[in-house]
């Protein structure tokens, strides 16, 4: 059955208050035992100014937002058309608007939505320090069906240390929004969900990628802020010191990946974060992880580019700087969680890859999951480790080969401080004993066994995530990765849900690419649609370069920061089921 | 072990590995490296607990030339890799060697940031005004009339860098300039900078003979700096903004301002705790 879910906006000049809010009704959905997305929208000012928090709901758990809301609570309507585009209205849609704030703007009406009024600020100046989000929020829970205890239980835990006299007149203003919102046009409301059910976090993508390399043993950060990355960081600056972990400011992007190059070296799992123009720095250095062979993650929280771009907004274009930025033939791991909950699946992942291997790896998210909050069901155990081979005592008459030429191409790494095995890690070209050589022998074995070590790896069965792939001889496909994996499993559900079939294939391990895999995986298929947010088809040309496609493969793509809603892969589907 | 370690004797050759250099012969940078060796010899650090870390260039070679943990990474940022391996490590003994150029130009702003942030390390910065490994080009530290380079033929025009006033400036915790040609005088101030706690930075006048062969004639200009280790910085500088560039072979300032060493603590905090915030 088509998911069941309502999706609204709240917006308004509070800066930080239409996010508060948004974020206070995430937790009372969550305590209702209903699932829930919320991702955020601001202006360009560094504080304050418009801001929308988009929020969909649903009974059972969610990764995207859907092709348009049910409503638009704005408290007032102060630059809030600079939104328009991100806030998709149609017909069946209601604006609900503050009369003492004027008309809603023309950019919001041009799917010609339904229009209601809610005095907030009348009500809210009725009653002892009421406000008018509080109003907003009685009216959303009235609309949407979700009970006042669990609002109640959720403003209780916020204001506790503000005293009983806050929490009441919280929700007193609340409860007088519930009572308003008997005059309003009806939305879809949900249904109560039984409180037994599964455990669930609340958790936001950057938090979990934090966690996620924290579990995978990581205990040495370099940091260097950027937008949309800085929460990874900020994250884990407190969290690691609580499991005997690092974190360092330092001077640039440049400093930060040699830090982690060298506390690494040091046999300590190391990382950093960073966005789109701070990757193009570190580019060099990560070529040198790979030459020296120093096993690090690096996490890309993709933003639009190219330059300073769209800082606070979301895009797949990083892709081919990950892929193929470095100079020479430099082997190393680029992996991308496909939503808010896989950014911990795919770090702590990164982590043992990165650590098994010896090798750089390169973890791809982005704004869109980064910085949206999901209430998800509660993440499994991981059993992924990072665990280094390491050299722990020098053989009697032997001279210790740091890059030792073995059958899985991984050497015996020695940490310093282990007598007997001294040598020196080298970016320069080298012979097994890290000695500089520039002969062509030795630059092929070095090539070999450090090629050799990725491909001959077993990454299981997470290269992929496959939905639907024993629904018969239906010969369509779905391909696509990180965040459009959202939509796309939405669009598969509502196709399958009216009888289609159609198989999804998100790839999470995006190089080293695995053919036979993916011609497993396209078994059966004669058409795909290839679905992607970047303006050049980035991905596309990936698959088209290393992977037989069905004939009939299509791409789309689009530039960021629009999302896919899933009715615009659907489209495709349907266009070929027909 | 401590007690163990402290009484084994370590000769020079103990810290030398059996690769011969790339250098020139007359380089300055062999009795660094000799210099380098027998300060780790006296010190009578093991050698599994050193580790030097350096960037490109010629005197970037070092790390493959001796015998203890080494790690040769990219041009300019040796720097921000030993503050990692030190800051993991804390336990190690760890140096960084490089040049003029791939200190004070391309790694400039690691340079400032090592010198304010004073992880204990020691720099040993082999200045000889040149790009020696490209073959002849103007460094940060050249004089701006030298016309020697294709590159510049008419000088840089710009006036050199001052790496150890910069240093001071940026809160180096120990500054000294050492001549090439005075290798025991090198080691002693180098087993001083090891055991200075915080960042100690270390100029080594090291001549070019291929590129600048005037520098031969350092060995007559230099002379012993006429002064007395301070730990006023203001005045060190003031010393060196006025001195000629040669006067070598003394500590010039040992400042007292405590190492950054954030601690890896031993907490009873667990994954599993971090992960009860995001229950509900």
């Amino acid at each position: 059955m088509t998911v069941q879910s309502v999706s609204l906006v709240i917006a308004g000049s509070g800066g930080a208050g239409v996010v508060t809010a948004g974020s206070l009704l995430l937790e009372a959905a969550a305590k209702a035992g209903w699932y829930a997305l919320m991702s955020r929208s601001s202006g360009p000012q560094i504080r304050g100014g418009e801001a929308a928090a988009m929020l969909r709901f649903a009974t059972e758990p969610i990764m995207s937002h859907d092709d348009s809301f049910h409503l638009l609570m704005a408290i007032d309507w102060e630059n809030i058309g600079r939104f328009s585009a991100e806030i998709p209205l149609v017909e069946t849609s209601l604006i609900v608007g503050d009369p003492a704030h004027g008309d809603a703007p023309a950019a919001l009406l041009a799917g010609r939505p339904r229009q209601a009024a809610l005095p907030m600020t009348a009500i809210a100046e009725k009653i002892e320090n009421g406000r008018p989000n509080m109003v907003a929020l009685g009216a959303i829970a009235a609309m949407i069906g979700l009970p006042a205890q669990a609002m109640q239980a959720v403003v209780e835990q916020h204001l506790k240390r503000k005293g009983q006299a806050a929490i009441d007149a919280s929700m007193a203003a609340f409860h007088a929004g519930i009572a308003a919102a008997a005059d309003l046009p009806a939305i879809p409301k949900l249904p109560a969900v039984s409180a037994a059910s599964a455990p669930r976090w609340s958790i936001t993508g950057n938090e979990a990628t934090g966690l996620g390399v924290i579990r995978g043993g990581v205990r040495f950060v370099a940091a260097y802020p950027i937008t949309p990355a800085t929460e990874v960081l900020e994250w884990l600056a407190p969290s690691l010191a609580k499991v005997g972990g690092v974190l360092v400011q330092a001077e640039d992007e440049l400093a930060s990946i040699n830090q982690i190059i060298g506390a690494s070296y040091g046999g300590v799992p190391a990382m950093t974060a960073t966005s789109g123009p701070g990757l193009s720095l570190m580019i060099e250095s990560l070529g040198l992880a790979v030459a020296a062979e120093v096993p690090l993650v690096v996490v890309d929280v993709m933003r639009v580019g190219p330059s300073t771009g769209i800082a606070t907004k979301s895009e797949q274009s990083d892709l081919n700087i990950a892929v193929y930025g470095l100079h020479g033939d430099a082997p190393h791991v680029v992996v991308a969680a496909n939503s808010v909950a896989d950014c911990l699946f795919t770090t702590q992942w990164a982590v043992h890859l990165a650590e098994a291997m010896q090798t750089p790896t390169l973890v791809l998210t982005d704004q869109a999951m980064g910085q949206a909050r999901a209430i998800v069901p509660r993440p499994a155990e991981l059993a992924f480790i990072g665990q280094r081979l390491t050299a722990t005592a020098a053989v009697e008459g032997e001279r210790y080969k740091r890059y030792a030429v073995t059958a899985s191409g991984v050497s015996p790494m020695a940490i310093p401080g282990t007598p007997g095995l001294t040598h020196t890690a080298d970016g320069l070209e080298h012979n097994e004993l890290g000695t500089p050589s520039s002969q062509a022998s030795d630059h092929q074995a070095q090539m070999d066994k450090r090629s050799r070590k990725l491909t001959q790896f077993n990454y299981g069965d997470h290269w992929a995530e496959i939905i639907d792939a024993d629904a018969g001889p239906g010969d369509l496909a779905i391909i696509t990765w990180g965040s459009s994996t959202g939509p796309a499993r939405e669009a598969l559900r509502r196709f399958s849900d009216a009888g289609g079939k159609a198989r999804l294939i998100s790839v999470r391990l995006i190089a080293p690419v695995q053919p036979e895999k993916m011609a497993a995986a396209l078994k059966g298929i004669s058409r795909a649609v290839v679905v992607e947010q970047s303006h050049s088809g980035q991905f596309y040309r990936m698959l088209r370069a290393f992977y037989d496609l069905p004939r009939d493969t299509r791409s789309l793509h689009q530039a960021g920061p629009l999302a896919f809603g899933p009715n615009r892969i659907l489209e495709q589907l349907n266009a070929w089921s027909s | 072990m401590e007690s163990c370690a402290q009484k084994r004797k370590y000769a020079a050759k103990d810290y030398k590995s059996d690769l011969k250099p790339i250098w020139c012969p007359g380089c300055g940078d062999y009795t660094v490296l000799n210099a380098i060796t027998r300060a780790l010899a006296e010190l009578a650090l093991p050698p599994e607990e050193v580790a030097v870390v350096s960037g490109i260039g010629c005197s970037s070679r070092i790390p493959a030339y001796t015998s203890v943990y080494g790690f040769h990474g990219v041009h300019g940022r040796a720097l921000p890799v030993a503050t990692g391996l030190k800051l993991a490590r804390p336990d190690l003994t760890v140096l960084v060697t490089g040049g003029d150029g791939d200190g004070f130009s391309i790694g400039g702003n690691h340079f400032l940031h090592a010198c304010r942030r004073n992880v204990d390390l020691t720099y040993i910065v082999m200045d000889n005004q040149v790009y020696g490994m490209t073959k002849g080009q103007a460094s940060p530290t050249t004089a701006p009339d030298w016309e020697g380079s294709k590159l510049t033929p008419e000088g840089t025009g710009i006036n050199p860098f001052q790496p150890l006033v910069v240093g001071l400036a940026s809160g180096a915790n120990f500054v000294a300039r050492v001549s090439s040609s005075d290798p025991v005088n090198m080691a002693q101030i180098i087993v001083e900078a090891i055991r200075h706690p915080g960042f100690s930075l270390v100029q080594v006048l090291s001549p070019c003979v291929t590129f600048r062969p005037e520098q031969a004639e350092w060995r007559d200009i230099v002379r012993t700096a006429v002064v007395d280790v301070t730990d006023d910085a203001a005045r060190a500088a003031r010393r060196l903004m006025t001195d000629d560039g040669f006067n070598v072979g003394k500590v010039l300032y040992k400042g007292s301002r405590p190492p950054f060493r954030p601690e890896f603590e031993n907490t009873d905090g667990s994954v599993a705790e971090l992960e009860a915030r995001f229950a509900l």
